[in-house]
């Protein structure tokens, strides 16, 4: 008898199924990439699912001027690589009242990510956007669906899910010609874990952004957060000097409000081996989830953000 | 407790520690099992999942911690660490203290990972529960050993066996609390036993097990030297997947996408459901029948040899026949059924109920149809298994009815085969998700019912008429003016030579329709009978006028979809209750008001509207002789 398929294997079969059901059963979809290692493994599946064809939508950046660096170059390269449009959307009122990380707090977060995401969801008329969440990052995320449903508004309602049964997702919704209707989320890679993820780098040789392996970075201490001084924009507070040190993110967003860690970990192997044996979980090098006690991530989430 | 050396969790941390390439290895190659836990309240649910999250080191310290500092805030056990609140995710149910929906967990071993469905207990969910053990591969029933079977343990094991699940764990936990006794475990392990029986559950697997103490978890527990069976994570790791016995049956893929890249290239993409397929290999594509052989199995990692259940892959056939989302591929000389009625199990899950003759639209595999179910022929009881008579089914009820489609549908009985056998149903307007199914056979019927080509076609009859035939469907409050209206219509098509006919509502029910009462159910029918009348006259060459309430969009739908497009004219007689109550040509709204007459439309029954009808005729502007002509113009 032949080998039982892996966990992988049948992941990676799940996520790619999914993606296809929304392809055939919506209007416009799009994937949001953000250009972190969930966003590189969902591009990859994208590829896999429709191989030979390229990915029949485009790639949506919602972006906050404020990644880092690194971010923006290999976001253009992933986009080129899969023969996809790549479409940055930047809030344009945030952009002219110049909200940034250092002066905002987090009204950054609000109308750079959602509602800049609202607003992009909205002017290209997306009825469907897949994200990278999972299930495993967060306790009020292991109970979203697959396919998770917001109103015209972009609101999310966990009381009024569509049960999901076998593999069968249910994509209909309302959307009268020419109103803004309902829009679903979709979550193809809900069922991996963090470990399933760099597992799955690893072995696919997925290119991800250099800040996940360890490298000298110029940094400062704030708050217990080691914070990497990424460009000139960092407004340092008197007596601040960077130094260097080597460190490494285990997640990626705008860089002032981004925690490293410190680590030798060069390699995949070597940054699984120090995900594993360490003893914090992942969302811990964000401050969004601190916002507003247990609950932060949830509020987050009816009011649109993803 | 076993020395550290034992322990497979220790084991794998020094295997990460020391040689993180030999880990990696070892976890590439675990497979995965899916499965669920079902218990009352306070059976330790929670604990036990709790348990086996923190063994396998899925918990880590900011989680403990913040885990540790809720406890004692809104927890049940005291100083202890709740685990129920590690398990609890959204912060309404936390603040009630209850789960209400299926959270999925995660864990591994060496050589698993695991999905854990953790599904409440409540009577009023069994539409998560079912949800939850649709995936699953096992299912970990607990019982409080001090509490024995009861009535949920009953309705749980019911549930996952009615879902397929094969692989049942009775977990008789909380076993310190009675002394590790054996002859307590013996006693309902007997019990269940014989209730296992009657409900058709061949096997099962029974532990003795504390989640709380971690005896006959991970270990086996010296506490229970009596019981010689594996731990529950042992069983867990070596428990045959569906995958396995899914791969070793006929081929099927349901087609989900047609890849066209370009003119040289044609792929049939989908997930494979059962079997394998090889280049070479003969299949058939159903419906349309034909046959072909696969070229190739295209995947972005190149071609392959070989391809089975649980994959994602794309297959290229040697012949350009049609194909297309919704067929299924087959091997050439084991094709799946077809038909268009069948019998199954319904499980409703909406807060509206079934209404008997109402078209949903029914999903299986890639395949969407209407669908309409007849009264169900009797409704579980849940806790007891007795048959009921029922009407509807509410929501959470589990029951089992006729159903019909309007195209044939390929399918297995979902006993054989979960992926062609089991179905959901969407509402057609609010587009929720309103009910699962599962197929238990094709009714005979279909197979024997066959449409006769009729040589005098619909377009012939038309042209002898010289008209175009068409359906004017006059909707609004009883007492709106429809009737009357309806004939000043009829008879100025008539003085212009036009075959026409009229279907009044009054007279429908003294004859076609005098088996009908009010109630929502029976004014779908009403609907429906009406709409296939006027389908044959239209067929037939006629203009057919129709005068009826008609109140639910749903089934003035369905007879837009019963015509062509372009022949259903829906045409709204809009007058407001007040003014339709004001003038009450029959006296009915009196005697509604008087109590003597239910359901009464605008009153306890409801109307909806059209959103967006062909015409609509206010009759507070309009003189009925007004709203004829323009109707007729
Ligand atoms: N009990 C009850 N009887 C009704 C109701 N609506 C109509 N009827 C009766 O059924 C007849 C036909 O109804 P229908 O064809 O739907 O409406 P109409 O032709 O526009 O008045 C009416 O004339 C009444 O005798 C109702 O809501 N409840």
């Amino acid at each position: 008898m032949t080998r039982p398929l892996t966990h992988l294997e049948r992941l990676e079969a799940e996520s790619i199924h999914i993606m296809r059901e929304v392809v055939a059963e919506t209007q416009n979809p799009v994937m949001l990439y953000s250009v972190g290692k969930d966003s590189a493994v969902m591009l990859h599946l994208a590829r896999k699912a429709f191989f030979p064809s390229p990915p029949p939508f485009p790639l949506l950046h919602v972006d906050t001027t404020w990644k880092f660096q690194e971010m923006y170059k290999l976001r253009a390269k992933a986009a080129k690589d899969a023969g996809m449009e790549l479409l940055v959307y930047q809030n344009l009122e945030a952009k002219e009242r110049g909200i940034n990380p250092f002066d905002h707090g987090s009204l950054h977060t609000d109308m750079w990510k959602t509602e800049g995401l609202k607003q992009a969801l909205d002017k290209y008329g997306f009825d469907a956007a897949f994200g990278g969440a999972r299930r495993d990052e967060e306790k009020s995320r292991a109970k979203e669906r697959i396919f998770s449903f917001r109103t015209a508004s972009h609101g999310w309602d966990p009381k009024n899910q569509r049960p999901e049964l076998w593999n069968l997702y249910n994509a209909r919704k309302s959307a009268r010609v020419g109103e803004r209707g309902e829009s679903i989320r979709v979550f193809p890679i809900s069922n991996w874990t963090e470990l399933d993820i760099w597992q799955y780098i690893h072995l696919e040789g997925i290119e991800i952004v250099p800040l996940y392996f360890s490298a000298m970075r110029p940094t400062v201490e704030r708050d217990g957060m080691l914070l990497m001084v990424d460009d000139e924009r960092f407004r340092l507070n008197p007596g601040e000097v960077p130094v260097e040190r080597s460190i490494r993110f285990r997640t990626l967003g705008c860089y002032p409000l981004t925690g490293a860690v410190e680590s030798e970990a060069a390699t995949l192997p070597a940054i699984i081996q120090e995900m594993l044996l360490t003893t914090t979980s992942e969302r811990q090098g964000r401050t969004i989830d601190k916002d507003e006690g247990g609950a932060g991530m949830e509020v987050k989430k009816q009011q649109g953000y993803f | 407790m076993t020395d550290a050396s034992h322990d497979p969790v220790y084991v794998t941390e020094v295997l990460i520690a020391e040689d993180i390439d030999a880990y990696l290895d070892q976890h590439q190659h675990k497979t995965m099992l899916r499965f669920i836990t079902c218990g009352s309240v306070d059976d330790g649910k929670s604990t036990l999942i709790g348990r086996l999250l923190y063994d396998s080191k899925m918990i880590f310290e900011d989680q403990l911690a913040s885990l540790e500092s809720e406890s004692k805030k809104v927890g049940t056990q005291g100083q202890e660490i709740d685990f129920a609140l590690l398990v609890d995710g959204l912060a309404a149910e936390r603040e009630q203290g209850i789960t209400i929906d299926v959270a999925y967990r995660f864990f591994s071993t060496e050589k698993r990972k695991f999905i854990v469905a953790d599904c409440p207990g409540h009577e009023q969910y069994t539409r998560n529960m079912v949800t939850g053990a649709s995936t699953a591969d096992l299912a970990v029933i607990l019982i409080d050993a001090r509490k024995g079977v009861l009535v949920q343990t009953r309705r749980h094991s019911f549930l996952c066996h009615l879902l397929g699940i094969r692989n049942i764990v009775l977990a008789v936990n909380k076993l310190d609390l009675v002394g590790y006794d054996q002859v307590v475990f013996d006693a309902i392990v007997a019990e269940y036993s014989a209730f296992a029986k009657e409900i058709g559950i061949a096997a099962f697997t029974a532990m003795p097990i504390s989640g709380f103490k971690g005896d006959n978890i991970i270990a086996p527990s010296e506490n229970t030297p009596w019981y010689t069976g594996p731990p529950l994570l042992t069983h867990l790791e070596t428990v045959e997947l569906d995958t396995t016995r899914d791969a070793a049956r006929p081929f099927r893929m349901p087609v989900q996408w047609v890849n066209r890249p370009n003119l040289d290239f044609r792929g049939f993409s989908g997930l494979i459901a059962t079997g394998s397929v090889k280049p070479g290999d003969a299949v058939r594509v159903l419906p349309s029948g034909k046959t072909s052989t696969v070229k190739s199995i295209v995947t972005f990692d190149g071609e392959l040899d070989e391809a089975r259940a649980g994959q994602s892959v794309t297959i290229c056939l040697d012949d350009e026949i049609d194909c297309s989302r919704g067929n299924v591929l087959a091997p050439a000389d084991n094709p799946p059924q077809s038909a268009d009625q069948f019998e199954a199990t319904i499980v409703w899950m909406d807060d509206e109920p079934l209404l008997p003759g109402r078209a949903y639209w029914l999903k299986l595999a890639t395949q969407t149809v209407s669908a309409t179910v007849h009264e169900p022929k009797y409704q579980v009881n849940v806790n007891n298994m007795e048959h009921l008579a029922a009407k509807t089914l509410e929501l959470n009820a589990i029951g089992v009815a006729n159903i019909a489609t309007d195209r044939p549908i390929i399918f297995e009985p979902y006993e054989h085969h979960r992926q062609l056998g089991g179905f959901i149903f969407v509402d057609k307007l609010s587009n929720a998700t309103i009910a699962a199914g599962m197929i238990h056979f094709a009714l005979r019927r279909s197979q024997n019912v066959h449409w006769q080509a009729l040589e005098v076609s619909r377009e012939k009859h038309a042209i002898l008429k010289n008209q175009k035939p068409a359906v004017l469907w006059f909707t609004g409050l009883s007492g709106a003016g429809k009737s009357t209206i309806a004939n000043l219509v009829e008879k100025k098509l008539h003085r212009m030579n036009r075959h026409t006919f009229l279907l009044d509502g009054d007279n429908v029910r003294h004859g076609l329709n005098r088996d009908l009462g009010f109630t929502d159910a029976d004014r779908v029918e009403n609907i429906r009978r009406v709409g296939e009348v006027a389908k044959l006259m239209a067929d037939a060459g006629l203009v057919v006028i129709a005068a009826f309430i008609s109140p639910f969009r749903a089934e003035r739908e369905m007879v837009r979809k019963m015509l062509p497009t372009g022949e259903f004219i829906e045409i709204y007689v809009d007058t407001p209750l007040s003014v339709a109550e004001a003038r009450d040509v029959k006296g009915l709204y009196k005697k509604a008001r008087a109590g003597d007459l239910s359901n009464f439309t605008g009153l306890d029954s409801p109307y909806e509207a059209p959103e967006a009808p062909e015409l609509r005729i206010d009759t507070m502007r309009l003189s009925t002789e007004q709203a004829a002509e323009q109707i007729v113009a």
